[in-house]
């Protein structure tokens, strides 16, 4: 009976995006005459893609591991220049010109070298709590765009060359420090992202119907407890930690790979607090919430376009509202007031 | 109501260190001795000399008055706090250096006076954090749902389901911890302290909140968990009549000093341990 509940409202989850996937499908080969996506919305649908995955993985962060992090670009930061000089490297090198496969590989690279990066600064903060991991994390972010500032990345044929603040590598320069990396070949398909978001929900619901995730969500609800109850709190800690820096890392390669030209620049602490606020506005915890605010709030404001100027202070109100509206107790009052069902079945197992 | 073992049945007998253990105990070793424990917060020594043998079977109480350091025990013990000074052996083995998480490896599970519990996560998950180093699979496991990950989720339901029986709450196991009633909550916090498989149980004020009739029922399961599971228990708890009901050797702590130690006899008639808690009688 439990553990159906928990399948039914993960494969409402799964089914939700497989739906959103055949509806855009249907709307981008415009199958059905009249059903069409505009020209700007098209553009969005792989960055909307991407930050779903953010918006997920950083939901394990914050909302199952209860650690409020602000440096989560800076992990996608890393997986998108990996991602990006994989797979111009696997081109020079094996002359493979596939580009699925190259998208693949380009991802699992930028989600193991965030993976590293994630370790590397798990290490250090993991044993900080509540405000001191936000703002360490957050400096995190910045030494990230700052380095990848300074990188310079050639290939000279099938040789990697990497310089510091030094810009003369012989070959062709594929990262270029501040000018970011140019000339990369846009392999990202929407498709790709599909996939990427169903591997992410995979893994994310999966590990929280484990015994793993279980772990990671005692140490959460109460630190003390956990640890009397012989659970290693530095190792669930780390596990959910890691696993989102990877997620984040594979959907900054595929971002990466959307753009001809990718600057470090663009995985400032805005995008980290963008991402955050998906998180919060779906629920934290929540992850269908985080799949519909990650969407609503990207497509928001190219659909507030018709506002101009006026567009980030109607997105700024909207937000607002929302908030307001989920936490009011006249609204909720009413949402239980109409789905009576559950409400009466909580009483029943209180009364037993 | 089937009749409670009263502590006289017990005989006590005294063993080398003048500690005492149930007799019927003598001949294992202790579950736990703890030999000049105390630990100090910037020169205030909250626990100083704290002398104890647990038998392996037997139920023990530690009372005293508010603030005499009896939680601050519980601490040391589980290694929450590390002491100044003095050992903890846990089974013969010396916990010298160990952390909470290695303590309970070692077979010591507490509940908390303030209860603790894991309040956004079901009655069965509660349980099945404490089956955590008892039925185990790796992380990638659970995320690819091997083999393993079945075989070891329903072994997990099967023992959670079994332990939540001691205390007739298996149709409980859907409802989220926190919005138990309290006296099921406090139930809750022993079951899943018995999950992690322990040899030592301790008890923070088990009864705190619970009316007569659930305190008497507490104190047949306790007895019947030490029966079942062969393991000993310390309880920390104000309510009199549970601990001179059903502890064999009970400790009186003041001050963070042991004042007084015995069996329940012994202690209602210390004059000491009767000072401690209603004041010295003024000289008519």
């Amino acid at each position: 009976m439990k553990m159906s509940k928990k399948f039914r409202s993960n494969l409402l989850t799964y089914g939700l995006v497989i739906v959103a996937f055949i509806l855009c499908q249907l709307a981008v080969e415009k199958v059905i005459p009249g059903f069409k996506m505009s020209r700007s919305l098209k553009g969005q649908l792989v960055p909307i893609c991407v930050y779903i995955v953010m918006a997920v993985s950083l939901n394990l962060t914050v909302g199952i591991s209860g650690e409020l992090s602000l440096g989560h670009a800076g992990f996608m930061s890393v997986g998108a220049f990996s991602g990006i000089v994989m797979s111009a490297w696997l081109v020079n090198a094996f002359q493979l010109e596939n580009e699925t496969i190259r998208l693949i590989l380009a991802m699992v690279t930028g989600g193991v070298f965030a993976g590293v990066a994630g370790v590397l600064i798990g290490i250090p903060v993991l044993r900080l709590r509540g405000d001191y991991l936000a703002i360490v994390t957050l400096a995190f972010g910045e030494i990230i765009r700052n380095v990848m500032n300074c990188l310079y990345f050639s290939l000279d044929g099938p040789t990697l060359h990497v310089g510091f603040n030094n810009p003369n590598l012989p070959g062709k320069l594929v990262v270029n420090g501040p000018t970011g990396a140019t000339g990369v070949d846009t392999i990202s398909t929407f498709v790709m992202g599909f996939v990427l978001i169903l591997f992410t929900l995979f893994v994310v619901l999966n590990l929280i119907n484990s015994r793993s995730g279980r772990a990671i969500m005692a140490i959460r609800d109460n630190r003390i407890a956990a640890e009397s109850m012989g659970i290693n709190v530095t190792k669930y800690k780390m596990m959910a930690f890691v696993t989102s820096a990877v997620l984040a890392g594979m959907a900054g390669a595929l971002y990466g790979l959307n753009y001809s030209t990718v600057t470090a620049t663009k995985f400032r602490f805005d995008t980290s607090i963008l991402v955050l606020v998906f998180v919060v506005l779906g629920g934290i915890g929540n992850i269908r919430g985080s799949i519909i605010a990650a969407t609503v709030l990207t497509i928001l404001p190219e659909v507030l376009r018709a506002f101009s100027d006026y567009r980030m202070l109607v997105y700024a109100i909207v937000l607002i509202v929302v908030m307001l509206a989920t936490n009011s107790p006249l609204l909720t009052g009413l949402v239980e007031r109409i789905r009576p069902k559950k409400k009466t079945a909580a009483k029943e197992g209180e009364a037993q | 109501m089937t009749q409670i073992k009263r502590k006289s049945d017990t005989k006590m007998v005294p063993v080398p260190s003048m500690a005492i253990v149930p007799e019927r105990d003598i001949d294992k070793a202790p579950v736990l001795e703890a030999r000049h424990l105390g630990i100090e917060f910037g020169g205030l020594k909250a626990v100083d000399d704290f002398n104890i043998i647990i038998g392996k079977t037997e139920i023990a109480g530690l009372i005293g008055p508010n603030g005499a350091g009896k939680t601050t025990v519980f601490n040391l013990l589980t290694k929450v706090y590390q002491p100044t000074t003095g050992t903890v052996l846990i089974n013969g083995k010396d916990t010298h250096g160990m952390n909470t998480v290695q303590a309970n490896k070692a077979g010591i599970a507490r509940t908390f006076q303030n209860i603790r519990l894991f309040n956004n996560m079901t009655v069965e998950e509660n349980v099945r954090i404490g089956l955590h180093n008892q039925v185990k699979y790796g992380m990638f496991s659970g995320i690819f749902r091997a083999p393993a990950y079945w075989k070891q989720e329903k072994k997990q339901h099967e023992q959670a389901l079994d332990l939540l029986s001691i205390f007739d709450m298996q149709d409980m196991a859907d409802v989220k911890a926190g919005s138990l009633p309290y006296g099921a909550q406090r139930r809750l916090e022993i079951v899943r302290a018995l999950a992690t498989n322990p040899s030592l149980l301790l008890l923070d004020e088990p009864a705190a909140g619970m009316n007569p009739h659930e305190t008497e029922e507490l104190m047949e399961n306790i007895i019947k968990i030490r029966d079942k599971f062969q393991i000993a228990v310390l309880l920390i708890e104000h309510d009199m009549n549970l601990v001179m009901g059903i502890c064999e050797g009970i400790c009186v702590l003041n001050y963070g000093r042991i004042i007084a130690k015995g069996t329940a006899e012994e202690i209602q008639q210390n004059p000491v341990v009767i000072e401690a808690y209603l004041g010295k009688q003024k000289e008519a």
